[in-house]
């Protein structure tokens, strides 16, 4: 078991990819760190040793701002745009993409599941 | 992509001029301009000004947050009013 950055234990994985259970790490900012700790990236966590644990362990706390802390700095990046009334502000606010893509067809991924409208008018076909 | 630094920001020349006049006179003008492209710039906060929509002029007060946005983030040029038939929704 081991206990990185507060809550994740990700196990029976190599150190590589476990550390990527860990919101704000990716796979290169895991390989830095193995690199930066001198453990074997492919050696999976529960080979490694109270020391080698530690070690990781000062790194990402001390150089990365990972979990909680990272997800409050996202959510306070959107409500100063929100606050200010920017375009992407209001955008996040209503729910749409604030990025300019179109939004006659898609966009599904901001706009959240299908709302059937009644009645709409469908194109005729041909 | 992002501006070239070499470049530094843009900001309409008149506009630029129009702010530094203000900001040393201390006098609280609106300053209306069609500049939508231009960035705000650390001398436009405070200032109150009205950008231009492409119909009327929107006046927005610049406070510290909004430096490094440009103008025309401020100002929406569409105006949605719901879709027909949805009043009943509540």
């Amino acid at each position: 078991m081991a206990r990185i950055a507060g809550i994740d234990i990700p196990k029976n994985k190599r150190g590589e990819i476990a550390l990527t259970y860990i919101f704000g790490l990716g796979k290169s900012a895991a390989q830095k760190i193995l690199n930066q700790a001198k453990v074997d990236r492919s050696k999976t966590v529960q080979d490694w040793t109270d020391e080698e644990q530690n070690r990781i362990r000062s790194i990402v706390s001390e150089e990365f701002k990972v979990e909680g802390e990272l997800r409050s700095e996202v959510q306070m990046n959107i409500k100063r745009l929100m606050d200010i009334g920017s375009y992407r502000g209001i955008r996040h606010r209503i729910g749409m993409p604030l990025r300019g893509q179109n939004t006659k067809n898609n966009a599904r991924t901001r706009k959240g599941k299908k709302r059937t409208v009644a009645n709409k008018k469908k194109t005729p076909k041909g | 992509m992002s501006r070239s630094l070499k470049k530094g920001p843009y900001i309409h020349y008149k506009i630029e001029k129009k702010v530094l006049e203000a900001a040393k006179s201390n006098k609280k003008t609106v300053i209306k301009t069609w500049s939508r492209s231009s960035t705000i710039s650390p001398d436009f906060v405070g200032q109150t000004i009205a950008i231009h929509n492409g119909n009327k002029f929107i006046p927005v007060y610049i406070t510290e947050n909004m430096v490094g946005h440009k103008l025309g983030e401020f100002s929406p040029t569409r105006i949605f009013r719901g879709h027909a038939g949805s009043r009943g929704k509540k």
